[in-house]
């Protein structure tokens, strides 16, 4: 009888971890010395089930067609002055928080998928991760690529990658990144493949295309329609990590429960700024953030977890709370962007009364009573000439980083405050979401690069606030303060007077 | 007389972004190569140490013993982004498709005789692996490397890597009639066979270099330039009658070896000028992976073709390349 012939899977075996050996000439460990300290133990690597299977042949071509239609669009886009057609100038400011904010973490991700891509010991894991290190190349380069000609026209991102290792709202996702890649490769490939990538991408990256598919930015929007075959492949790794390690030894719960705790936290106040951006930043609004909340955390969300109890794996710690948060978080990220517009760069604005009437019919149980007030008075205040600017600085969680201006559950006119002590130092939280994960690993967070304390220590270009906003390299009185006034709006003022001259 | 269509043309306030103006000397019209690559990784203020290796920051130039004063200065003369590099890729694999086709269609490793064939199994099979360590090195630098200038090639190489594992693979099950038997020979022989356990050690002493630039030196001098061009540049007489089908087959490597080394030397090149020190250093590594390259590659250039000559004349050529590179070997 002659030998039977491949099937998908095992040929797909044989291109992947098939290539791989057992090393002699060196030991293991000394090859791999990376995936054993966080206590994950791992039987048998080869249970690995490949989430996808795609051979780089395969990859090339699939990749380079996407890459060839994007750009493209981009091009098309730049030759017919796309940034002139989006809904308002005011949209031009979402693109900013996500080149500033999110992009340099499709970097970071490039990196630390390479990394678990060469450390992890099981072959057909890492040849996933590796390819989930390129895509995440691919972002980062084509997110700049979409965005490049918006930094033509308007101010605030000319100085991106600078900004994104100063400015104090940029350390909140710069140092949930860094937490994660300087983690063990495991807990990298929860954090960031299970929790970021598969439990809260619809939260983030999703809304932050749609938010350009409503407001007429064809370039990002067909950026996310290019990604989207990408950002499966990452969800397929993603819940298969979290399958592999829990189904591998009953050892592993306990520990892949901590991290899905920690990482769902950290990710939820990352996903503040994606909140407000929803709420307060689309001029033509895709839904709120409790919405967003309610269909892709609540509903999605919770069936994951349904699905994962045969494992043992609860839903995250906290998840109530952050689902409470939904009705608030995005008023009090914006009530704090706009008293430090000064030092912030993107612009700001004062929502009018059809916004206003929007937020309370979208949050009848908070807005009017907490939130509409506030905006009122300091509407009033700007109607007078005393428009409200926060002149201090604020204290910052030691692990979000985030200014402590977050309420306690239950009681949204108070501030939440908890602390620890440590050596005899106490660290302050806005939460105790963030209390647990500090208490968890203390030794890590008390090295937090907080740009407040750092401003006061002097480690930012000097003592007064153009002192730092010139460290930030920020070109004060464009790239900060209102969109009102700003360069922005007078370039989009001036486009549009120009079309309406036309249409006359 | 031309085609003119009109546009609107509106006065842009910058060409570029500051970081990627600064470094062309001014606010001009930037490449998407440029605007991709230049200072993408983040340099400062980071906030922790990573738990595996708390003696240096996850991205920290103290990784290796080489010094630049800008990490940004070796750039890739291909100019590769992610999609110009795709691009790039899916295109050379067009002409893989096309020579595969073409020699299944003639039958061609059907008719090979058994002595050829199992010299293919045993001599040629088994540097799939070589491949997949090369992959694991590349992977390893482009995580633990210094500015995406360097660190993003390094990932397109390693998928190069792979992609070359797999396309050996392919050939093996040709010769096997897709049933992986040939691959499992070809394992055995990268495991066992004394024509490899240099090539095998080499490798996997690659595999615990910390430092990272020695690490690209050792591959792209050492593996890449000795050992795979040996065998895919000087032992054609191996193969016997089905020389031209193998070559065939391995166009992509050739292609690729081509192209991937006009890179890895400017990076080679660049970084040795920037002062004497690094000069010394990469001159040392470089003929330390050289010589032990072509003392790996002569078990298996006997046993391919019944003479170390292979090796020594792919030696040659990479000592010679390297001092073109400004090397001192």
């Amino acid at each position: 009888m002659a030998p039977k012939k491949l099937g998908l899977k095992q040929r797909y075996a044989h291109m992947t971890r098939g290539l791989d050996w057992e090393t002699t000439y060196q030991p293991m460990d000394a090859v791999f010395p990376y995936d054993t300290f966080e206590g994950i133990k791992i039987k048998d690597w080869s249970a690995w089930e490949d989430p996808f299977r795609l051979t780089m042949d395969a990859y090339w071509k699939f990749q380079a067609e996407k890459e060839r239609k994007l750009y493209a669009v981009l091009d098309a886009f730049a030759q017919n002055n796309g940034q002139t057609g989006v809904s308002d100038g005011r949209y031009v400011n979402v693109v900013k928080l996500f080149l500033t904010g999110i992009s340099p973490e499709e970097y970071q991700a490039h990196r630390g998928f390479a990394f678990t891509g060469r450390h992890l010991r099981g072959a057909g894991p890492r040849v996933a991760c590796q390819m989930q290190s390129l895509d995440e190349l691919r972002h980062i380069q084509t997110q700049i690529h979409t965005i490049s000609h918006y930094n033509k026209y308007f101010d605030g991102i000319s100085e991106f990658p600078h900004m994104h290792d100063r400015v104090w709202y940029l350390s909140v996702p710069k140092s949930f990144f860094d937490d994660a890649r300087t983690a063990g490769p495991f807990e990298f490939m929860i954090a960031i493949g299970f929790a970021f990538e598969y439990v809260l991408t619809n939260l983030l990256f999703v809304p932050f295309m749609s938010g350009a598919a409503y407001n007429g930015d064809m370039s990002t929007v067909t950026f996310g329609f290019s990604a989207q075959s990408d950002e499966s492949r990452h969800m397929t790794l993603g819940i298969e990590v979290i399958k592999f390690l829990l189904e591998q030894h009953p050892d592993n719960l306990p520990i892949v429960q901590k991290w899905v705790d920690k990482w769902f936290w950290r990710g939820h106040r990352v996903l503040g700024l994606v909140a407000m951006m929803m709420d307060y930043m689309l001029p033509k609004k895709v839904m709120s953030w409790k919405e967003a909340w309610e269909i892709y955390f609540t509903e999605a969300g919770g069936s994951l977890f349904q699905d994962l109890a045969r494992y043992g794996l609860k839903a995250p710690k906290y998840a109530d709370v952050a689902t409470a948060d939904a009705e608030h978080i995005s008023h009090q990220n914006w009530a704090v962007f706009y008293q430090y517009t000064h030092a912030a760069a993107f612009h700001t604005w004062m929502p009018d009364k059809e916004h206003l009437d929007w937020l309370s019919e979208k949050y009848p149980n908070t807005f009017d009573k907490y939130y509409r007030p506030r905006w009122e008075m300091w509407a009033e205040m700007e109607k007078q000439g005393k428009r409200f600017y926060n002149p201090s600085l604020p204290q910052l969680c030691q692990v979000c980083q985030i200014p402590m201006a977050y309420t306690e559950p239950g009681d949204p006119t108070k501030i939440a405050f908890r602390c620890s002590e440590v050596g005899g130092e106490t660290y302050h939280f806005c939460s105790d979401g963030c209390k647990d994960i500090f208490d968890g690993e203390p030794e890590k967070y008390v090295q937090s690069w907080l740009p407040v304390h750092q401003i006061f220590q002097g480690a930012c270009g000097g003592a007064t606030i153009p002192d730092v906003l010139n460290y930030y390299r920020m070109n004060v009185g464009a790239d900060n303060m209102d969109y009102v006034g700003s360069p922005d709006e007078k370039l989009w003022n001036e486009w549009h007077a120009g079309k309406a001259r036309e249409a006359v | 007389m031309s085609v003119q269509i009109k546009t609107i043309d509106l006065e842009p306030k910058r060409q570029t972004f500051g970081h990627v103006a600064r470094r062309l000397g001014g606010d001009k019209p930037a490449t998407r190569y440029q605007e991709g690559t230049l200072d993408v990784q983040a340099t400062a203020n980071f906030h922790y140490k990573p738990l595996w290796e708390p003696e240096y920051w996850h991205y920290d130039t103290r990784k290796t013993a080489v010094v630049m004063e800008d990490w940004y200065k070796p750039l890739d003369p291909r100019q590769y982004y992610y999609a110009t590099y795709n691009i790039a890729r899916a295109n050379m694999n067009q002409a893989v498709e096309r020579n595969f086709a073409f020699v299944e269609e003639r039958g061609l490793l059907e008719t090979i005789g058994e002595a050829t064939r199992a010299k293919l199994l045993t001599g040629f099979l088994p540097i799939r692996h070589l491949h997949w360590g090369s992959n694991m090195n590349m992977a390893e630098i482009t995580q633990r490397g210094y500015g995406t200038a360097v660190t993003a090639p390094c990932i397109f190489s390693a998928g190069d890597h792979l992609g070359m594992a797999q396309i050996v693979s392919r050939i093996g099950l040709e010769l096997d009639g897709q049933t992986g038997a040939a691959l499992d020979a070809a394992k055995t022989a990268w495991m066992e066979d004394p024509a490899w356990q240099g090539v095998r050690r080499l490798i996997e002493d690659t595999f615990v270099e910390r430092d990272w630039f020695q690490l690209y030196v050792a591959q792209t001098l050492g593996v890449n330039a000795v050992l795979l061009d040996m065998v895919y540049r000087h032992c054609d007489a191996a193969w016997g009658p089905s020389a031209l089908t193998v070559a065939m087959l391995t166009e992509f490597m050739a292609d690729w070896r081509a192209e991937d080394g006009k890179w890895s030397d400017a990076v080679v090149k660049t970084v040795a000028a920037e002062s004497a020190e690094n000069k010394a250093l990469v001159s040392t590594w470089a003929k330390h992976w050289i010589d032990r390259a072509e003392e790996a590659g002569k078990p298996l250039s006997t046993a391919l073709t019944g003479s170390p000559a292979a090796a020594t004349t792919a030696a040659d050529a990479a000592r010679t390349r390297a001092r073109a590179l400004g090397l001192d070997l």
